[in-house]
């Protein structure tokens, strides 16, 4: 027993050593990693061409270096730099004094340093390309779906067979199908380039259906052929089965290119809608020729960058906050336009013209002088960046489909407050008889200014969508005022479903004429056809009455 | 009646106060025409006004520069700046009013090729002298006229090719994608035969033009999307100007295209364009000039440090006009001192030939086609509206004025400096001057 005790004792105590002297020898074996890896990165400094760095990328993501995925990300970004003093690997972050430096290899805080003491460690397309497919399998392993989803789509732009180990053992664990697909998508771009041709037949039978554009690509690239005439891709097989799945996928395709160009059309009318429809308030119902109907745009416009930079950490509401005082902005400025100049000019529809286009000559220099010739950038909030990838072949982009959305909720909200709402009643009726409704004890006065108000309050709410989709600068408003009355007058004076109807059908055939005449003869197409109806229909689609015919 | 004494006395008094008086003014005269006279023939306000006021600023700060130096031929210098206002007609008008009522003895001034068009009977007439600082499209060459911006085959060609090699891509389709005026226009008539003539098939190659200030790109960028997904690597050559550059990029980030699928080279776009976009969507796209600010060069930054002294404002950046600007003005400078006269003849003859430093760390020399050798580089945009430098020609390339891609054009050449030819235009073939050309 007692030997046994001791036995047991000295065993332990000899696996205690065991185990300090291992911890000791792991100890100059990880320094020994860590300096090889220290090396490797310090090696970027030197790196000139772009097939060197593309090996070091290569080697600095194989390699055990905890904090790779940092580093490439940072090389990625613009922010990898080497400082010039010590050549030493730095992540920089700019800071009003310079840049605010870290190290690489152990993550030290370094300071601010001066801009021209630091280097940036450049990169160029092709080799974004490559760290675009090496990040991505750096994250597949990521806990976030969205995380995961892109660093599948970016392995299909960046095939290559080294990844597809990585590929195999993510989707063994997949449980998101949009994910999965894309890994399958992925797999199958990699095999497209294996030696044995039944991995290639399967994975061109395997876009069968999924209207991938990269893949649609790839079945392009086989049926080149090359100077002499002789088909790039080798294997008759694989090149013919490539050609029938191409030409189904394209045919495909060409059905959601329709519904693309009709969501374009939409698009474009709605931005016609949003800024036609104050002018057919102002023109329509009260028979006022508004040249500054434009500014009140561009007003609106201004009024969003101003709210910006009131407010420039949180660009995303931004965008919610300049609606209502964009629209409060241009109704004032429209109020006091009408009750300054047009109320004196009412019945002479000439010198209203004449008048507001002298407004706006005012109020284009007035911004200037504010503001700046200059134009200014309005950024987009993120919920309306990007697109909404519905398939392979069709994405809307989300600004264009939240104006769609917008504008027709603008309209409705329009003619509920024209037919539900007292404010309305009174406006429908000085429309329809003046000198009736004056007897009934309406304000005429405050109601044309009203009316005026509410027609520019709309144009500021248009300017607050157009800031979106252009430049927002004092000739903002030039560019859409002709568009503005061409919808007006087509559809008919006075009537919001008329003017509903005639942007969304000017859009429409603008955009169906584009691909075949050009943006500027689709324009001049769809002027003179505008000019020729009137011709035949003066008083344009859907005439109401209104002051103008009574005049 | 005043006395004989005193008449005597108030004539030899006033004589001399007139004596005096003529003295003085006779020398204010003299020191007047003491200065030697620059114009500065740049628009002020519309359009144009956000590109060209800052060329006026770098006349005006190279002026002060030089006086700090003594001047030249002992005379200090005396800037004479109008307002053309981006008004075409003006441009000429101004010129003239600079030439007959100011006597400017060098003119800095134009930029977009109509004016500097509305410009040249001007100048050839009353025999004037002008520096065009700003990247056009080739095909002139006048006696009175000095180029110190790109030629196509110093900006347009030099793109073309980096596209084309395995740096650049490889690309083998090709989108040319313009504002629809001459500039553009004649830029992708050469480019187009360029193209040609390296043996890009016609179904590769798609061309659109769009107006001024375009903004809907929905259907132009997806068309660009399409025909970049044929299988083989698409480029985009743009030469869009002014702020239809803003959507278009922004239409091609919301799409999804980046600038890895389908870079975009642009040919207007610089740091002073940049300064008023959001950048986020345009990094990885790429720009062509003979000059970027981001330029490794101890003359760049002693030039950048200078200029941010004399406008007050630490964000403000350098770009390519400006680069030429100061390239002409110190050529102007030496031809002057070479010549020992600012007379327009003499000058014209001794500027060729003449070599300055640029600000990329290389010499610019003045070739008797009035035109420069400079280097080309292609830059990538980053997010702070700074470009990185991928890719540089490997010496200066000189400027032709008469492309060599387009066959009415590939015969003339332009030579101001051998007696025999004398001419902006002669025709190597039936070695005649074709004579005036605007």
């Amino acid at each position: 027993m007692k030997l046994s005790h001791v036995f047991r004792v000295f065993v332990v105590l000899a696996l205690f050593v065991v185990q300090v002297v291992q911890a000791e020898q792991i100890t100059p074996v990880q320094s020994e990693v860590a300096a090889d890896n220290a090396l490797l990165l310090n090696e970027l400094i030197s790196a000139r061409s772009t097939s060197d760095k593309k090996n070091l990328i290569n080697l600095i993501a194989n390699s055990n270096f905890p904090q790779r995925a940092k580093v490439l990300s940072a090389l990625q970004d613009g922010d990898l730099y080497y400082t010039k003093a010590d050549e030493q690997l730095v992540y920089a972050f700019s800071h009003p004094d310079g840049y605010q430096i870290a190290s690489v290899i152990d993550g030290e805080k370094l300071g601010v340093i001066g801009s021209r003491k630091v280097r940036k460690i450049s990169i160029n397309n092709e080799l974004r390309t490559v760290l675009r497919g090496v990040l991505a399998e750096l994250s597949l392993r990521s806990d976030d779906v969205a995380v995961r989803l892109s660093a599948a789509k970016d392995l299909i732009r960046s095939p290559s067979p080294e990844f597809l180990h990585a590929i195999e053992r993510a989707k063994a664990v997949e449980i998101n199908k949009k994910v999965l697909a894309s890994l399958n998508i992925a797999t199958a771009m990699i095999n497209l380039n294996s030696e044995e041709q039944v991995l290639r037949l399967d994975a061109i039978e395997s876009f069968r259906g999924t209207l991938d554009s990269d893949a649609m690509s790839i079945l392009a690239a086989m049926q080149l052929k090359d100077s002499e005439g002789n088909y790039l891709e080798q294997d008759d097989l694989v090149r013919e089965s490539a050609a029938a799945v191409l030409s189904e996928m394209r045919g495909e395709a060409e059905m959601y290119k329709l519904v693309e160009n009709v969501f374009f059309g939409l698009s474009l009318g709605s931005v016609l809608l949003l800024t036609a429809v104050g002018l057919a308030i102002t023109f329509g119902v009260m028979g006022v020729i508004n040249m500054a109907h434009g500014e009140m745009m561009m007003l609106g416009a201004y009024t969003t960058y101003v709210i910006q930079l009131l407010m420039p950490n949180y660009i995303d509401y931004s965008i919610v906050v300049a609606i209502p005082a964009a629209f409060l902005v241009s109704g004032l400025v429209g109020i006091i336009i009408e009750r300054g100049v047009i109320r004196h000019l009412y019945g002479r529809p000439l010198e209203t013209l004449l008048a507001t286009f002298g407004v706006s000559l005012i109020l284009q220099q007035a911004v200037r002088s504010i503001f700046s010739p200059l134009n200014k950038s309005v950024s987009a909030p993120s919920w309306l960046s990007g697109s909404w990838e519905i398939n392979g072949a069709l994405s809307l982009t989300y600004n264009r489909l939240y104006i769609i959305i917008f504008s027709l909720v603008v309209l409705l909200m329009l003619v509920f407050l024209l037919k539900k709402t007292f404010v309305g009643l009174q406006m429908r009726a000085v429309t329809q008889n003046r000198a009736m409704a004056n007897s009934m004890g309406i304000r005429t006065g405050w109601v044309d200014a009203l009316t005026f108000g509410l027609g520019s309050g709309v144009a500021g709410i248009a300017g607050v969508a157009l800031s979106q989709l252009t430049n927002v600068g004092p000739n903002l408003g030039q560019s859409y005022i002709i568009d503005s009355f061409m919808v007006v007058v087509f559809g008919g004076v006075g009537n919001l479903f008329g003017t509903f109807f005639a942007a969304m059908s000017l859009g429409v055939a603008n955009k169906f004429l584009e691909p075949f005449a050009g943006a500027v003869l689709a324009k001049i197409f769809v002027l003179v056809f505008i000019i020729l109806f009137i011709q035949w229909r003066p008083r344009g689609l859907f005439a109401l009455k209104g002051r103008s015919v009574e005049d | 009646m005043k006395s004989p004494k005193s008449i005597k006395a108030f004539a030899k008094h006033s004589s001399i106060v007139l004596a005096a008086a003529t003295l003085s003014l006779s020398a204010s005269i003299a020191q007047a025409a003491d200065t030697i006279k620059v114009g500065v023939l740049h628009s002020l306000s519309g359009t144009m006004a956000i590109s060209e006021t800052t060329l006026k600023d770098t006349v005006l700060m190279l002026i002060e520069d030089q006086n700090k130096k003594g001047g030249i031929l002992g005379k200090k210098l005396e800037a004479v700046v109008v307002d053309p206002a981006s008004n075409w007609p003006l441009f000429a008008e101004k010129a003239k009013e600079l030439l007959d009522k100011d006597k400017v003895d060098v003119i800095f001034g134009c930029w977009t090729s109509v004016s500097r068009k509305s410009v040249l009977p001007v100048i050839e007439e009353l025999n004037g002298l002008m520096f065009y600082p700003v990247q056009y499209e080739g095909e002139e060459s006048s006696k009175n006229v000095f180029y110190t911006g790109a030629a196509p085959n110093q900006q347009a060609i030099p793109a073309v090719d980096y596209l084309m090699s395995e740096a650049g891509g490889s690309v083998k389709r090709w989108v040319l994608a313009g504002t629809d005026y001459v500039y553009p226009r004649t830029t992708n008539k050469i480019l187009e035969s360029y193209l040609k003539s390296k043996g890009v098939a016609e179904k590769d190659i798609m061309i659109n033009y769009t107006p001024f200030g375009h903004s809907d790109w929905q259907t132009i960028v997806s068309d660009i999307k399409k025909f970049g997904s044929q299988g083989k690597k698409t480029a985009v050559v743009s030469t869009i100007n002014g702020d239809a550059n803003v959507p278009f990029y922004k239409e091609l980030a919301n799409q999804g295209m980046s600038a890895e699928d389908i870079p975009v080279v642009a040919f207007s776009v610089g740091e002073e364009e940049l300064s008023g976009f959001d950048t986020g969507p345009l990094v990885g796209h790429l720009a062509a000039w003979n000059y970027f600010m981001s330029a490794d060069a101890e003359v760049n930054d002693e030039f950048i440090d200078k200029w941010i002294a004399y406008i007050g404002d630490d964000k403000r950046v350098t770009n390519d006009p400006m680069e030429a600007t100061y390239i002409g003005f110190n050529m102007w400078v030496k031809a002057v001192e070479k010549a020992k006269t600012t007379d327009v003849d003499k000058v014209s003859s001794a500027l060729i030939g003449i070599s300055v430093p640029n600000l990329t760390g290389g010499v610019a020399t003045m070739l008797p086609n009035h035109h420069l050798t400079k280097p080309v580089l292609i830059g990538e945009i980053q997010e702070n509206g700074q470009f990185d430098i991928v890719w540089q020609t490997e010496g200066a390339v000189p400027g032709d004025a008469w492309t060599d891609f387009l066959p009415e054009s590939a015969k003339l050449i332009a030579d101001w400096q051998d007696p025999k030819i004398m001419c902006g235009n002669y025709n190597t073939e039936t070695k005649k001057c074709s004579g005036q050309n605007y």
